[in-house]
């Protein structure tokens, strides 16, 4: 079998900010076979970009190439000179980026920047490449293919731009092409448009390809071999099938397992209370002054009402901007709804966080998204969950100190972790002291705004499993947050569809399997399955796919 | 999409002309309010208190000062600029061969330091980290740091005192050949394109490094762009609006800010007659200079503003 790509005993450094050279790719190989796909799946800082990238004979700043060889359809690309690796990039090997938002230059139209290899590497008159383009975007299906290109990169969707973005990388008519988790900033609905196009393309093309992810359901549809890498190592190597039927390394088993449904016992018995902890009476909110008829300028959330019984767990899902993460702003009162009653535990509560009681404020929490970004990254770790403790309890001194001890026991951290920064620890880390922070209050509800999605899938189960745990011992109620349907399927009782600001559908555990409301079916069917199959024999109602699909 | 710039140039440039209004206000209560008065000093202490006030009466200096500075937007509106206290002549007169010397000296340091210092930003920030990096960033802060009368007295001593290469004073009127011209022009100029250079070296490294770590730049290089291909066509234009506003702070400096230099080198420029105004209470003259350095510099900005808007497809 002819090898187009052979990686032997890659090694690469990278120069910490202390100035010490730690190893982080140590001693992997991988073959690539003309036109095959091949994955490589892995957690945040498994260095699956990092190894794909080299094949461009680039590293990051900060990074470079120890040892080993990279032979790119013949050439090292290890050891080539700066000038001959620009002459492969584009033409031999291309790129596709993570988030093509960020990575189209914002001051060119699309046209420019697509064609700009061709002009780079001198490859075709700048007509023939237009041309060549609007066939490229006609290919990946892309709407009005003759006149997107006249665009400026704000003016289209992000599943568009990642379209452009891989437009971009064929037109040099690439050997290879590096796929760096080009569908994780995107919806579901969008992500299976996105994958199709990818995938049709690069058979038509017989394009090599190397696709970078940490999502095996996405991988399992698209790629023919599976390289499974943690720790700069390779675990596991084989074709998709192999991998996903009999996974022989721990942690490729231990990555599988996120995905089975678990057999969840739930601590919420419907207990039939006169009234529910949390009931939200059709609440309008959204951003911008507020206009003639008492509505904001851009309405985020419309008319929305919902109830969460004490002890049970409310899912709400929907793409982004779909208006549930301002759902939870306005919840919480940070965002003062427009219109409508929220009632909490019997209680009329002020639409403004700033008015209400402390006492309200206590029993409802919300936890962020971004730990990094929640966490003031300043203080220990001890100082961000003391804080909450003296803010509503008045706890001072050793009481404060044992509590803390006991709220890092209940996220199941260490106690020593009490000294540390935010920067000191991990993303998982972080998110249970971010979890934790909201524990500090004792409250009856936690709104959980998305708290998995930044994290990988082995960490992200682990979380749901700690909030399931905590709330069987501390009888808490969640909101969950989330575009993930399997996340929130796994924690909660009851899910609510939103799309566009407005409720379309609200389904008890029992109903996820039928949804009735057209979104609901899209939705729920676009999310992907491990059975490479999935994909091609996925068949969507194109009218569903007109109305609600995604761009 | 177009009458939406159009809309936003439009506001800046009504902006503009508020904190002109705004400022011609300031600076002529501002001056109202410096002590002594203008009569007594203009006609010596022997002055009897009749002649004092029919001299105030004369010079609407009896008048209240609201009434007086109506008096005075209007005739700037208008073109008349006033007759200065000190000598009788009209302000119009007095400020437009010193103004045309002060454009001169500007334009010539501009024609200057503005090439040198892109090019040194520019080249820092793509070099950043090497040996050149360093020499640039050090002996920019070292401009920065060292005032620049020290800059200038040491030229003087050096090339003028020691060397007797250039003339000390720049005397406009004994020029006759371009030799003489570069004479004069040398040391004003040098010392100013040190002082302005600088702050553009700066901002324009910082806007430039900025822009040379985003993805797109790291996409352009994975497509194989060459480096000035990467610098020209990707980061700059991104980097446009810092660049021109680092700029027009810096030429707005040439216009008002110069009075060091004009009096250590004797040139005669619009800022060492503002100084000399105070000196002699000439309300009119002072409140003049005040008005075109304003504007000069809100030209400046307004301009600045304008391209980082036009520059910028998402606003366009």
């Amino acid at each position: 079998m002819s090898k187009l790509v052979e990686i032997k005993n890659l090694h690469v450094e990278a120069t910490t900010d202390a100035g010490r050279r730690i190893e982080i790719i140590k001693g992997v190989n991988i073959d690539i076979a003309k036109g095959e796909i091949v994955a490589l799946i892995g957690e945040s800082g498994s260095g699956k970009t990092t190894i794909a990238l080299t094949l461009m004979g680039y590293t990051r700043p900060g990074c470079r190439i120890a040892d080993g060889a990279l032979l790119v359809d013949g050439k090292d690309m290890a050891g080539l000179s700066e000038r001959e690796r620009a002459k492969v990039r584009g033409t031999e090997v291309a790129y596709v980026p993570q988030s093509a938002a960020a990575a189209f230059n914002p001051s060119q139209t699309i046209m420019d920047q697509v064609i700009e290899v061709t002009r780079i590497h001198g490859l075709m008159t700048s007509d023939k490449a237009r041309e060549r383009a609007i066939e490229l975007f006609k290919a990946l299906s892309l709407p009005w293919p003759e006149t997107i290109g006249e665009r400026y990169p704000h003016q289209v969707s992000g599943g568009q731009l990642q379209r452009l973005a891989a437009a971009m990388a064929l037109i040099g008519g690439p050997k290879l092409v590096i796929f760096d988790e080009p569908t994780t900033a995107l919806d579901v609905t969008t992500q299976i448009d996105v994958l199709r196009a990818f995938k049709s393309v690069m058979k038509a093309g017989g394009i090599a390809g190397v696709y970078v992810s940490h999502d095996l359901a996405v991988v399992a549809q698209i790629a023919d071999r599976i390289v499974v890498l943690k720790g700069g190592e390779v675990q596991e190597e084989g074709t998709t099938e192999a991998i996903l039927s009999t996974p022989a390394h721990p942690y490729t088993q231990e990555l599988l397992s996120a995905f089975e449904p678990k057999e969840t016992q739930f601590a919420g018995k419907r207990t039939y209370k006169a009234r529910p902890l949390l009931e939200i009476e059709n609440v309008i909110a959204g951003y911008g002054p507020i206009q003639a008829d008492g509505l904001p300028f851009m309405t985020a959330v419309r008319t929305v009402s919902l109830s969460v019984e004490k002890g049970r767990n409310l899912g709400i899902i929907g793409e982004s901007g779909c208006g549930k993460s301002t759902l939870a702003r306005t919840i919480a009162g940070i965002l003062p709804a427009s219109a409508g009653n929220i009632i909490f535990d019997g209680k009329e509560l002020h639409h403004d966080a700033r008015r209400r009681s402390r006492e309200a404020l206590r029993e409802m929490q919300i936890v962020f998204q971004y730990a990094d970004t929640a966490l003031n990254p300043a203080k220990p770790i001890e100082d961000i969950l003391g804080r909450p403790l003296s803010f509503y309890h008045g706890l001072k001194g050793k009481a404060r100190d044992t509590r803390v001890n006991e709220l890092l026991d209940m996220v199941r951290l260490p106690k020593a972790l009490r000294y540390r920064h935010p920067s000191e620890l991990s993303g998982g880390q972080k998110q249970r002291i971010n979890f934790a922070r909201a524990l500090a209050a004792n409250p009856k509800l936690i709104i959980c705004d998305e708290i998995t999605s930044a994290l990988d899938t082995v960490v992200a189960a682990a979380i749901i499993e700690l909030l399931k745990e905590l709330q069987r011992e501390l009888d808490l109620s969640y909101i969950f947050i989330s575009h993930d349907l399997s996340v929130v399927e796994a924690i909660c009782d009851e899910i609510m569809v939103m799309y566009r600001g407005e409720k379309v559908e609200h389904l008890t555990r029992e109903d996820v399997k039928s949804p009735t409301h057209p979104y609901s079916k899209l939705l729920f069917s676009s999310v992907p399955k491990l059975d490479p199959t999935w994909l091609d024999t996925l068949v969507l109602e194109p009218e569903l796919v007109r109305q609600y699909g995604g761009a | 999409m177009n009458s939406e710039i159009a809309s936003m140039i439009g506001k800046r440039l009504v902006i503009a002309v508020i904190t002109l209004i705004i400022v011609s206000f300031a600076v002529f209560f501002a001056t109202s309010m410096l002590p002594g008065d203008t009569a007594t000093i203009l006609l010596g202490q022997a002055a009897t208190p009749d002649a004092v006030a029919g001299l105030r009466h004369a010079m609407h200096l009896d008048e209240p000062a609201v009434l007086r500075f109506l008096r005075w937007i209007a005739g700037l509106v208008t073109g008349d600029l006033g007759t200065s206290y000190a000598n009788n002549m009209p302000i119009s007169k007095l400020i437009s061969a010193r103004f045309v010397n002060t454009m001169k000296l500007a334009g010539i340091t501009a024609l200057i330091s503005i090439p040198f210092a892109l090019t040194l930003g520019i080249t820092s920030a793509v070099l950043r980290g090497t040996l050149y990096d360093r020499v640039v960033t050090v002996l920019t802060i070292g401009v920065i740091s060292v005032p620049e009368f020290m800059v200038a007295s040491t030229a003087v001593l050096i090339f003028a005192v020691y060397l007797k290469w250039l003339p000390a004073i720049s005397f406009v009127n004994e020029v006759h050949s371009l030799y003489d011209l570069l004479r004069m022009y040398a040391m004003p100029v040098v010392t100013l394109t040190f002082v302005v250079s600088a702050q553009i070296i700066r901002m324009t490294r910082a806007a430039v490094i900025e822009t040379l770590s985003t993805p797109y730049v790291e996409m352009a290089l994975l497509k194989g762009a060459s480096r000035s291909r990467i610098v020209l066509r990707h980061a700059l234009p991104n980097a446009l609006g810092p660049i021109v506003n680092a700029l027009a702070l810096s030429l707005s400096y040439l216009i008002g800010g110069v009075i060091i230099i004009e009096t250590i080198f004797n040139y005669p420029g619009i800022a060492k007659l503002m100084v000399d105004a105070v000196a002699t209470r000439d309300l009119p003259l002072i409140q003049t200079c005040a008005v075109i350095f304003c504007a000069g510099y809100l030209i400046l900005i307004t301009i600045a503003d304008i391209i980082a808007i036009i520059s910028n497809p998402r606003l366009r």
